[in-house]
């Protein structure tokens, strides 16, 4: 008999059809890609000649919009997209399926979260490239790796805090608005549509949680005003905590078939009834 | 060694005894169905089978292996049809089935599960815009992809059209003559009788009558008299009237009524007597030899009344 297919074959293969099936799904599309475009045109349009009051100087709001809804963008690729598909595909049994097959379920994992990181960073080359050839945006090649560093550490924690949150969402139908009430009021806070003040009662609210770092981290590789090499190591550690808190709860509660089944786990954990 | 070993194997959620302490074998190359209700056990019995489940109690072997720890070796000599469990469907049905197929080691080709599931003429077509039956095919071809020792098929025809039951009839034969042993859950007698080597009937969580369909025929005495419900006897009496006219149990089934019965000739008899004192002709008056059906509903009504 010949041999199972290698891994690397196999997570190839999986990631490929997860961004087909992703190109595939209209609704998916638009709010990761096209909506934070639309954003982004619309408030250039709208705000773009201002400025934002630094310490050092004054920063043309373009540049600001660019690198924050950029970063939202990534946020949107992986935490809201998996947030969004993968409960959907538990309800329809497609998950159920797949572990009806010899396919390793973290390969099937992998696959799942590897395409949403590809999707994340191909929309924000794609939002970067907009900036620098419509809004001026200014790149400044010392900060690109740290930018590139930010923007994966981003792009794997909110993957992983999206698998968390798919685990706690019990049907398909309450995830729009989970993920939605869970990443928009925090967006506003963050830095992503409106500049927020350093201090006061939203700021301390938005500091408890991983946007406004990855934000503000991702922020400061494209703002002329900061020095250096643009690495902000202490938000990027804060932002991985969080990361890893989300991998701890997607992989306790992670579940493979909708609701009401309960999960294998807990299933096994309960002892059998004495007669 | 047998394919499939179920020794006293309970599923218990709560007070609630989905499987009810059930035995049975399936030997290698056997077409086996388990019949029942909804309700009954059949798909709790099959999801342990597939470890989908672990049972509260008993022993199970499934092609040697302990399906509840079982590994990627497990699941690549068998193939599952469930009952509702969806394909993704903004992929056509060439990338379902060159997605799927690449994970087993021994996949069949394109062309041949697409033969074997009739789907030629869809294979480029989203599996989102098939009808009803042609997805079930999908899900059939699914699950003979990976070529098989043991293919679990729960409810596979349900919601099919005539012509897609034959095809996938055909199908199951086929598989069934190449070596491949099949596990079926349906409520179709018709299925069972066609398909299946032997039959388990499982009512409320246990096993209450196994063997061949023939040997079941044949274990419950029994011949069906039938004939259409007189217009002059209202349904709701049905049951009252002709009880009584016979001396036996009967049923209403759709417009007609049914009798299993032991001593046909004085069962006819007394009915034929009936009719002519009364003026009634009985159409459609037919003895005949119990089918898989009767042999199930008297099973079950047994079973029910325990």
């Amino acid at each position: 008999m010949s041999a199972f297919p290698s891994t690397a074959a196999l997570i190839v293969r999986q990631t490929r059809y997860q961004i087909l099936y992703f190109l595939r799904v209209p609704v998916a599309l638009f709010f990761t890609i096209i909506l934070p475009i639309v954003m982004l045109v619309l408030f250039n349009a709208l705000f773009g000649d201002n400025t934002i009051d630094t310490p050092d100087g004054e920063w043309p709001i373009r540049q600001f919009y660019t690198g924050g809804l950029a970063a939202y963008t990534a946020v949107s690729a992986t935490y809201s997209n998996l947030g969004n598909m993968v409960p959907i595909r538990r309800d329809e049994g497609i998950l159920k399926r797949w572990r009806s097959t010899p396919l390793p379920t973290w390969a099937y994992l992998a696959g799942l979260v590897l395409s949403s990181v590809i999707i994340a960073v191909i929309s924000v080359l794609l939002m970067l490239t907009m900036g620098v050839v419509l809004y001026d945006l200014q790149i400044d090649w010392v900060k690109m790796p740290a930018a590139a560093v930010t923007l994966l550490v981003g792009v794997a924690a909110f993957a992983a805090l999206g698998m968390a949150l798919v685990s706690i969402i019990k049907t398909a139908s309450s995830s729009a608005a989970m993920v939605n009430a869970t990443i928009l009021p925090l967006a506003f806070i963050s830095d992503v549509f409106v500049v927020t003040d350093d201090e006061g009662f939203l700021h301390t609210v938005a500091s408890f949680f991983p946007l406004k770092p990855f934000v503000n981290a991702f922020q400061d590789c494209f703002n002329p005003f900061v020095d250096g090499s643009g690495f902000s190591p202490g938000r990027l550690a804060f932002v991985a905590a969080w990361g890893a808190l989300g991998l701890v709860i997607a992989i306790r509660r992670f579940t493979w078939e909708p609701s009401g089944a309960p999960s294998r786990r807990a299933r096994r954990a309960t002892p059998a009834p004495t007669e | 060694m047998s394919a499939i070993q179920v020794d006293d194997v309970h599923m218990h959620y709560g007070d609630n005894r989905a499987v009810d302490g059930v035995s049975f074998r399936v030997e290698p190359g056997e077409v086996y169905a388990l019949l029942g209700h909804n309700g009954a056990g059949k798909t709790t019995t099959v999801e342990i089978l597939e470890g989908h489940r672990t049972a509260t109690s008993g022993e199970v072997t499934v092609l040697g292996f302990d399906p509840s720890d079982a590994d990627r070796d497990f699941r690549d000599r068998i193939g599952v049809v469930l009952q509702s469990s969806g394909v993704e469907n903004e992929f056509t049905v060439r990338e379902a089935i060159d997605l799927y197929g690449s994970v087993y080691r021994n996949c069949r080709t394109l062309d041949e599960v697409i033969g074997l599931v009739g789907l030629e003429e869809k294979v480029d077509e989203r599996i989102g815009s098939l009808s009803g039956g042609q997805r079930r095919r999908v899900d059939l071809a699914l699950g003979i992809i990976g070529t098989p020792d043991l293919l679990f098929l729960d409810e596979p025809t349900t919601g099919f059209d005539p012509s897609a039951r034959r095809l996938s009839w055909d199908l199951i034969e086929k598989l069934g003559h190449g070596g491949t042993t099949v596990l079926l859950t349906t409520h179709y007698l018709d299925e069972a009788e066609r398909l299946a080597d032997r039959v388990g009937v499982l009512a409320n969580g246990r096993m209450i009558a196994e063997g061949t369909p023939s040997e079941l025929i044949d274990g419950i005495s029994g011949t069906v008299v039938s004939f259409q419900l007189p217009d002059s006897v209202a349904p709701s009496d049905a049951v009252a009237t002709f009880g009584s006219v016979i001396g036996h149990d009967v049923r209403l089934s759709g417009r007609f009524v049914e009798a299993t019965v032991d001593r046909s000739t004085h069962v006819v008899h007394r009915l034929t007597g009936w009719a002519v004192e009364e003026g009634i002709e009985l159409d459609s008056l037919s003895v005949k030899r119990a089918t898989l059906e009767e042999v199930y509903l008297q099973l079950t009504e047994r079973a029910g009344e325990r």
